[in-house]
This record gives structure tokens, C-alpha cells and sequence, in this order.
């Protein structure tokens, strides 16, 4: 028998997998190439100044295929008009000229675009940054135990208790009932099958709170850019406190030679002058924390910046001071932002504090603040694993 | 598929397939396979439905989906150029969809059997790419997943440096040792002094002296071939590693012969469509929406060249001119009316996208489609040139090489310490330098040693050069 001409027929594909398997391929390349560059991402203007909430778009330039190609935007094209163009006239602005009409638009993908764009939220961003991050556990409180028992309305049933009827789904459903009977109107009344009614959950919740005290240098030697590195840090770390406390609060203290308290706003803008005294920080630090912040119920973070630049005679009353911070809180850090690698007063007399709460780190750059945030929070070996 | 639909399709492809056979059409048997969008979207995404894994497949596996899942694209067919011939239909086509596609499909058939670019491929490809997808499954089970991508990225990247000739398939030469050279042809017989009385011999000899005090060129022409250069030249490869090389490049000369003839091929297959359809009973709903699909397919475009329009309207002038040659084609070519028909046959079996741009592409056509060549000028694209020679020639120019940079390997054992020595042979179009940086990389991957492109920036010969750790450029 001669064979066919043709033959039609309709498999079953549903284990062709393929294609979605490279395509997450695809993804993970990018989440990949996300995580090299996080500590550029971690200082990404874009995202401190956006207070977290939107979408950023981050250039990703290792997942192009890359190969021998022209220069599109050097070389010459081929287009048709209408049947009136004339030498001179423009077809398309800047950027890519559009996608061409017609399936499979054949020749070039389109070039122009050079690099691959992935686009991320904030919290995915966390979410990567974090899971190389972990809490200095290094005393449990108390308080951590208490819990508190929350209700949330989370379901919907059809009994229920009549104080708890959902207007909005009841009428609904009424409507979509009397729709189906060919009665497009709430004509045909409420019946008992329509009503719908909230019911809840109960859920219990830890209980606890955690303060960061956020003290910075803003003596006359403090930059912008200084300025610029402790504010992307303390955005991570609030963030970062955030996902493993209920409630947590941050305490802005400003100091040159005399410590004060002040808004956000001015801790982050305002430059002020004179010399340093770290130790009126700290002194004003212990004062908040015994008149406001009890160790019994608050976890304590108190952070300190500064480009290390401390009157000497001043140092020693620091590392003394430093020690009663460190008996109330939960762990002490310091940060040096120290971007011509001067030599630092500070640091060399905190080089001889022995003790697991104290963490301290150096800053030169931009993309040492992802280092610093891993430093202070480092996985321990036990977590890891 | 209902029953009942999946008879009322087979009995239009019957009379579809009767019709395309009548109008002298010579295809393969054909394999119609219904599937859904996700699996329509993946062999377009691979090319092939058994074609390895890669990440770069998914990427635009995931591109083309959203866009058909939006709404913006839509792929009705695929066809694949194997014996018997394989051609995918979108679950949920209209019939009239199914129509035009099945007419249209049969007309790529019809030119992957008999378009001599076409002739030297293979039409088991569908099995091989099946077995090569195995294999370089196995590798990654033994030499890890990583260590195997890596490789394809680098490979993936050069892919397009073959040589798709028909006539030349192999390396007509041999890498030489030195010392093989140096001794060849030395043998000193007991009289051989007495050959320097003859002053003849004496220069023949003297000459051949200092050929061989001459570097030897390897390779002794420029060789095109540069995966295959590779694959066999390269120090240090593994046998996975040649093996993916050969299977990237054996795809690539697949694949190689369609780039090659886009235009043609989607010009021939929308003339048979539209032919065939002619000749069926549509009902009055159907007519209008194949007028409406058609409409779609050949629609042109401000920004690029749509192959499917440019290409059936190339046909359609070919058949005019032929049918009705003027009285000086009649006396001096000896052209006889009415042979439209069989012109057009001739050209889908003897001619690819350059030369049938070439010979074809006249003034009447550019100006009655409008054609014009546009370029950059500051932030705006502008109509440059509307003169149908520039037309013609900047059309033929992006089609030569499929659209690639000509690229041939100079010196396989550059500065004798076995770098390589690419050189980009420049014809009006500059290279991409962000991707050429990029690119350069995986050369080195792959060649293990220091390698050089040469090209030419603003009417300069540069030559960059990747160590292993940075790309360099210099003027030459």
C-alpha cells in the first residue's frame, strides 16, 4: 500500500515540559546574576530614595546572548512606504524602530536594546539579601515568648452569625442567582442560599519589639557621601529588623562634640561642624535606653557612624561607655566610613574590645555596604548549615 | 479537536493537497500535529521540537508566550524541513485559519524539497536533534550542568561562523609541524652537488631555499569555518566538547539554508496560499476572513522588510514579466509569451534571497512598493536614499553571510605561540563593539590562548585582543 499524503493527528503534549524548564533556567540565570551584583543593588540610589515601595528596573548584562553582530544603530535599513515618501522624511524616533508588522518578524531580534532588563520589587530584593542575613542571637528574651491572640476575618462561609453577613457577596450572589433564572435584577429577592457571612481565624503572634538606635558622626568631616552609606545602611538594616520583629523603632541621635536627638529628616541632611566626641552619642544612647527603652521588653540595636576621626583623649571613655551600651542591647555596632583610608582614632581603640556583641566594619566604598550589612549579620556557621 | 472538526480538516487538506499537486507542487509526505500554544511556542522558541536544552530557549520561549499570552503576536504554523514533513497547527484555528496555513505549509514543502540551497541538508534532523539532545544530556549527568552550559554559551555564541557552502565541506589541509617541513625533501644523495653546475636547477633550488625560510601561513587560506577551525584545531578539548561543537555546527548548517532564503521562501509559500485558496469554494464569512488573515501576513512595513510581502509580490512580477516578455526580450533572449509559470518554478529551485534580490529586485518593483533605505541621523531615523540601485544593493548587502558578520580565522599559530587571528572583513557595516568585547571571551573559552579580531571602526583597522582577563584594542 502506497503511504499516505498526509496524516493529521492531535497528541497529548501535557508532559512537554521543555520550554517552561529553560525558561526557569531563564529566571534563575537572572536571580543569579541579581545576587552577583547585589552589593551594587544594595546602594542603588534608586531603591534607598524610593522607601521601598516600588518596582525597580535593574540593568543585567551578563544574559544577553552575546555574539558577532553589526551595529544596528550604524547601518543602513530597508523600509516601504505608502507610496508618497521622499528622502528626508523620518520614520521613527530614537530608540529601536518599531517591531515590524506581519508574523515572525524575521531578520534581527531587535537590537538597540543592549542589555537585558529584569524587573524587581523591593521585596524580592530583600528576600535575596536577607536569606544571607541572620539575627546575633545572642541572648533570647522573655519577651519573645509572649504572644498575643489576633482575630482575622479570612473566610467565607454560608452559615454564620448574622451580625457577620457580607453585604457585598450576598447581593452577589442573589444577582447571579436571579441572573441564571433569566431575571437580570434583584427582583426575585434574597433567598437563604444567597447569604454569605465572614467568619474568622484566630491566629497568635509573637509579641515583640526592637529598637535601633541609629547614631552618626555629623561633625565637619562628614560628607555626603558618608552621609550616603549610613543612610542605605540604616534603610537595610530597619528592613531587615523588620522581618524578624513586630514593632521596631529607631531613635536618631546627631553628635559632634554634644550628642541630641533629631528627626529623620535631619539626621540624614543636615551637616553640621566642629570636632568629634563619640562619646556624648553614647552617653545620650544609655540616657534613651534607661529613660525609654527597657532591655526587659526592647531588643536594643544601637549602630554607630562615623569616619572614625575621635579627639584621643576622648577614646577611652568611648570603649568604657561602649561596654554599658553593650549590657543592654543586644548587640553593638560600629561602622567606619573611612573612604581615603585615613588612620583612624577610634578604631584603634576599639581594636581591643573582645566581645561577640561588638561588630564593627569598614566602609570605602559604595558597594561595601552590602559587606558591612553581612558583617553585622552574619550567618552563623550552625545556621548555615 | 472535536470529531467532527478534525473530518471536515482532513477533508479540506485532501482537497488543499489535490489542488497544491494540479499547480505541479512536489512535497514530502506530511505529518499535520495539532498541539496547544504553550508547545507551538516552544518549537518556535528551539526551532525543533527535540532540539537540546538551553537557558537561551527559554528566554524566548518566555518572550514569544507573553506576547501571544497578550494578545500582541501569534504563530497559526510551524513546518520543519525533514522528509516526511512535520507541520504544527495552533489548537483552536479556525478552519479557514487551517486553510491557508495547510496551502501555505505545503509551499514551504514544496521549496525545502526542491530549492538547491535546501539540498544538502538533512531530513532526519528531527532524529538527530533528538539523539544530540540525549547526548548532551549524558554530558551534563557526567560532567556537571554547569560545566556543559558554559560551554554551549560559548559555543551558542560563535555559532553562525560556518561555512554553509555547498561544494566544500571538509579542511583540504593539514596543521604541519615545523620540523616535519624543515627536514622534507632534504635527503642529500652521494652526486647531489654536481646538480649546481646546472644553472636551471641551481635557481629552481635556490628558490625553493627560501620558500621554506618563509613562515608558513596555517591555515593557508582564511578559513570561514571558524566552529569547525575549532573543533578540530583548538588545544585541550575534551571529546564532549568536540562532540557539542560538532552537534551546534551540523544544526547550524541545518538551519543555515532557511536564513539564507527567508525572503524566498515566505514570498513562495504566500503566492501558493493565496492561489490555492482561489481555487476552493469559501463560503462567503470564509472569504472574508482569509482576505482579512492574508491582509495580515503580507502587510507591510515602514521599518523593515516584510519577507512574506516583498517575496510574493517579487513572484507575482516575475510571473508578469515572463508571461508577457517585451518585444526585445522575445528577439534577443528568445523569451516565448506565457512562460511565467515555469520562470518562477525555475527561480524557487535555482536562486537564494541575494541573487533573486539581485537579479529581480528592478526599479519598477522598488518604486511600486515604495522602498526606500533609512538610517540614523541624529535622534531620528531618516529616509535616506529612495534610488532603486541603492535600494536593491542595501537589501542584497544585509542578506549576505544570512545577515552575520564575514568573519574567517587569518592565523591559526598568530605570532607562533598559537593565538588566534579573527578578521572581520569589513563592508560598510561596523560591529557591535559592546557585544564584540563580550563575544571575544567566549573565542578564548574555547581556543584556550590569547585571540584577535581585526576590524574596522570609522575607517580604521582596530585589533582587539582577549588574554583570558581583559579585551584590549589597538589601531593598526
Amino acid at each position: 500500500m502506497k503511504e499516505p499524503m498526509f496524516i493529521v493527528s492531535q497528541e497529548d503534549w501535557s508532559l512537554h515540559r521543555k520550554g517552561y524548564q529553560d525558561q526557569l533556567r531563564h529566571q534563575e540565570k537572572v536571580k543569579e546574576a541579581i545576587k552577583q551584583n547585589l552589593p551594587d543593588l544594595v546602594s542603588e540610589e534608586s531603591i534607598i530614595m524610593s522607601n521601598g515601595r516600588d518596582v525597580v528596573k535593574i540593568p543585567i548584562r551578563s544574559l544577553d546572548e552575546y555574539r558577532f553582530r553589526y551595529n544596528y544603530n550604524k547601518s543602513k535599513q530597508v523600509g516601504q512606504g505608502n507610496g508618497d515618501s521622499k528622502v528626508g522624511d523620518v520614520i521613527a524616533r530614537d530608540g529601536d524602530p518599531a517591531a515590524g508588522a506581519g508574523k515572525g518578524s524575521g531578520a534581527g531580534e531587535d537590537p538597540g536594546q543592549d542589555y537585558y532588563e529584569a524587573e524587581i520589587s523591593v521585596e524580592e530584593l530583600e528576600e535575596m539579601l536577607f536569606s544571607e542575613m541572620e539575627l546575633p542571637n545572642l541572648k533570647r528574651k522573655d519577651q519573645n515568648q509572649i504572644t498575643v491572640t489576633d482575630i482575622e476575618f479570612n473566610d467565607i462561609r454560608k452559615k454564620g452569625l448574622m451580625g457577620n453577613i457580607d453585604k457585598k457577596r450576598t447581593i452577589l450572589e442573589a444577582l447571579k442567582r436571579n441572573a441564571r433564572a433569566g431575571n437580570p435584577s434583584l427582583k426575585g429577592g434574597i433567598s437563604v442560599d444567597d447569604l454569605r457571612y465572614k467568619t474568622w481565624d484566630e491566629v497568635t503572634k509573637p509579641h515583640s519589639n526592637a529598637v535601633v538606635i541609629a547614631m552618626m558622626d555629623t561633625s565637619g568631616s562628614m560628607g555626603i557621601f558618608e552621609k550616603y552609606i549610613a543612610r542605605s545602611f540604616f534603610f537595610w538594616m530597619t528592613r531587615f529588623l523588620r522581618t524578624k520583629y513586630e514593632k521596631v523603632e529607631i531613635v536618631f541621635i546627631a553628635h559632634h562634640t554634644e550628642a541630641k536627638e533629631v528627626t529623620e529628616e535631619a539626621f540624614f541632611s543636615k551637616g553640621e561642624s566642629g570636632g568629634t566626641i563619640c562619646s556624648s552619642a553614647y552617653r545620650k544612647a544609655l540616657e534613651i535606653i534607661d529613660s525609654r527603652y527597657s532591655p526587659a521588653v526592647y531588643n536594643i540595636y544601637p549602630f554607630h557612624f562615623s569616619d572614625g576621626d575621635n579627639l584621643t583623649s576622648d577614646n577611652e571613655r568611648c570603649v568604657k561607655l561602649v561596654g554599658e551600651l553593650m549590657k543592654r542591647s543586644n548587640m553593638f555596632g560600629y561602622g567606619e566610613v573611612n573612604q581615603y583610608n585615613r588612620h583612624s582614632t577610634l578604631m584603634s581603640a576599639y581594636k581591643h574590645v573582645n566581645d561577640p556583641k561588638f561588630k564593627h566594619c569598614i566602609i570605602r566604598e559604595k558597594g561595601e555596604v552590602y559587606k558591612a550589612l553581612t558583617t553585622f549579620f552574619k550567618k552563623t556557621e550552625e545556621a548555615k548549615a | 479537536m472535536a470529531a467532527e472538526d478534525k473530518r471536515q480538516l482532513e477533508r479540506a487538506i485532501d482537497e488543499i493537497t489535490e489542488i497544491a499537486k494540479g499547480f505541479g507542487l512536489d512535497f514530502y509526505p506530511m505529518r499535520y500535529e495539532i498541539c496547544p500554544a504553550d508547545i507551538i511556542y516552544t518549537f518556535g522558541a528551539y526551532g525543533m521540537p527535540t532540539r537540546f536544552s538551553h537557558w537561551s530557549f527559554g528566554k524566548s520561549f518566555h518572550r514569544m508566550k507573553l506576547q501571544y499570552d497578550l494578545g500582541l503576536s501569534k504563530i497559526y504554523e510551524l513546518v520543519i524541513n525533514s522528509n516526511p514533513c512535520y507541520a504544527f497547527l495552533l489548537d483552536g484555528n479556525t478552519l479557514i485559519q487551517n486553510k491557508l496555513i495547510v496551502a501555505h505549509v505545503l509551499a514551504h514543502c514544496d521549496f525545502f524539497k526542491n530549492n538547491v540551497r535546501f539540498s544538502k541538508t538533512n531530513r532526519e534532523m528531527v532524529e538527530s536533534m533528538a539523539a544530540s539532545a540525549e547526548r548532551i544530556r549524558q554530558y551534563e549527568i557526567l560532567y556537571g550542568k554547569h560545566e556543559v552550559e558554559n560551554f554551549l554559551d560559548a559555543a551558542l555564541g560563535i555559532q553562525e561562523h560556518i561555512d554553509p557552502s555547498l561544494v566544500k565541506p571538509q579542511f583540504d589541509y593539514v596543521k604541519e609541524d615545523s620540523d616535519t617541513r624543515n627536514t622534507k625533501g632534504q635527503r642529500k644523495g652521494l652526486y647531489d652537488d654536481l646538480w649546481g653546475l646546472d644553472p636551471e636547477e641551481r635557481e629552481r633550488r635556490e628558490k625553493e631555499e627560501a620558500k621554506k625560510n618563509q613562515p608558513v601561513r596555517f591555515p593557508p587560506r582564511p578559513e570561514k569555518d571558524l566552529l569547525l577551525f575549532i573543533e578540530q584545531y583548538a588545544q585541550g578539548l575534551q571529546d564532549w566538547q568536540q562532540d557539542i561543537l560538532t552537534i551546534v555546527r551540523g544544526e547550524m548548517l541545518y538551519f543555515w539554508p532557511q536564513l539564507e532564503t527567508k525572503i524566498m521562501n515566505e514570498g513562495w509559500a504566500s503566492y501558493w496560499h493565496q492561489r490555492i485558496l482561489r481555487e476552493m469554494e469559501l463560503t462567503e464569512r470564509e472569504t472574508i476572513e482569509f482576505a482579512k488573515l492574508n491582509a495580515g501576513v503580507v502587510q507591510p512595513s515602514t521599518t523593515s522588510i516584510n519577507p512574506y510581502y516583498l517575496g510574493v509580490k517579487m513572484f507575482e512580477y516575475i510571473e508578469r514579466k515572463w508571461d508577457n516578455p517585451t518585444e526585445e526580450e522575445q528577439h534577443r533572449l528568445g523569451r516565448k509569451k506565457g512562460e511565467g509559470r515555469k520562470k518562477i518554478f525555475e527561480v524557487r529551485e535555482l536562486d537564494s534571497d541575494i541573487s533573486f534580490l539581485r537579479n529581480y529586485l528592478t526599479k519598477e518593483l522598488v518604486d511600486e512598493l515604495d522602498m526606500y533605505v533609512f538610517a540614523k541621523q541624529g535622534n531620528d531615523w531618516t529616509i535616506t536614499e529612495k534610488l532603486w540601485e541603492g535600494v536593491r544593493d542595501q537589501l542584497v548587502v544585509s542578506r549576505v553571510n544570512g545577515g552575520f558578520p564575514y568573519l574567517t580565522v587569518e592565523n591559526g599559530d598568530y605570532l607562533r605561540n598559537g593565538e588566534l587571528y579573527l578578521k572581520h572583513h569589513f563592508e560598510g557595516m561596523e560591529l557591535d563593539i559592546k557585544y564584540l568585547e563580550r563575544t571575544l571571551p567566549y573565542v578564548h573559552q574555547l581556543w584556550k590562548k590569547t585571540v584577535h579580531l581585526e576590524t574596522t571602526i570609522e575607517d580604521r583597522q582596530v585589533l582587539f585582543t582577549h588574554d583570558g582577563k581583559k579585551t584590549h584594542r589597538r589601531f593598526l
